[in-house]
């Protein structure tokens, strides 16, 4: 199953529905509760990171049986140093960005944590994707 | 402890989602920094903040809180009462300062969640 949806820099009315929409539709084909709060925290990181830091991006969402697999791809500025930016509490947001809560510099971090796999590439002055997969638990087993 | 038997403990007013007034408590997380919410807040905890936009509402839902407390007197903007409205996740509006709002709910017995790391 597949999910695709459309993310516009600077579009903070609209934030977060891509998000939602993933929890929604994880919840109806009966992903545990836990899985798919992990899954809505790092396809919100990183939807909120093209719609501060990017143009236009899209997220789309692979679920299989055995794993939920996260694309964010965007057009933007790109990351110059990825090291950095993966560090907690760097942040490039500016300051009317900050008063609304984001900027903390901890949604990469987040995505790191809260994904089983976690790959980030980015082309200075083009764009930045990042690749997450989550792994369904499988009955029995523990995360 | 219900969300509901938070009202009269805060001094708050319901601005939206009376539809989750019934939402079990499980614990607390005050922030105002959502990535921080996101990171480390847990699924019934009650939110405390000064932030009272649109995307309090989203993270709230995303990471299935019980309830967002409005600290402070501040303004609820009207697409997050929608919001919350539509998810039917009470935000709850209260005059006293966050400080006030957290120390009251711990006396109520509300505690950060154990592994809220
Ligand atoms: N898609 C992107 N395009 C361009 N720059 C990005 C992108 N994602 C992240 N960055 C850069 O990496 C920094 C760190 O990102 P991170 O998500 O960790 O923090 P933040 O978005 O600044 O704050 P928070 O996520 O806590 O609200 C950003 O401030 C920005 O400079
Ligand atoms: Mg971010």
């Amino acid at each position: 199953m597949r999910l695709e949806c459309r993310v516009t820099g600077g579009d903070f009315q609209a934030a977060g529905e891509a998000a939602a929409k993933l929890k929604r539709t994880l919840r109806q084909v009966g992903i545990d509760a836990e899985t798919g709060r992990r899954a809505a925290i790092v396809a919100y990181e990183a939807e909120m990171n093209i719609v501060i830091h990017a143009l236009r991006g899209v997220l789309s969402v692979e679920i299989s049986p055995e794993c939920i697999e996260i694309l964010a791809n965007d057009e933007g500025p790109g990351i110059p140093d990825i090291p950095l930016a993966m560090q907690e509490g760097y942040s490039t947001a500016p300051e009317h960005i900050r008063e609304m809560g984001f900027g903390a510099g901890l949604g990469l971090p987040n995505m790191k944590r809260y994904s089983d796999e976690f790959r980030i590439e980015s082309v200075v002055g083009r764009g930045t994707s990042v690749r997450m997969v989550i792994k369904i638990a499988s009955k029995g087993s523990q995360t | 402890m219900r969300v509901r038997d938070l009202l009269d403990v805060l001094e708050c007013r319901v601005e939206a989602g009376a539809a989750g007034l019934d939402n079990e408590v499980k614990g607390g997380y005050a922030s105002d920094l959502l990535s921080d919410v996101m990171a480390h807040a847990g699924e019934g905890d009650v939110w405390v903040t000064v932030q009272a936009h649109q995307n309090v509402v989203a993270v709230a839902t995303l990471v299935s809180l019980a309830c967002v407390v409005v600290a402070g007197g501040v303004e609820c903007e009207p697409e997050a009462a929608r919001r919350a409205e539509e998810e039917g996740i009470p935000l709850l509006r209260s005059r006293l300062p966050a400080f006030e709002v957290v120390g009251r709910l711990y006396v109520a017995g509300i505690r950060a969640r154990p592994g809220a790391d």
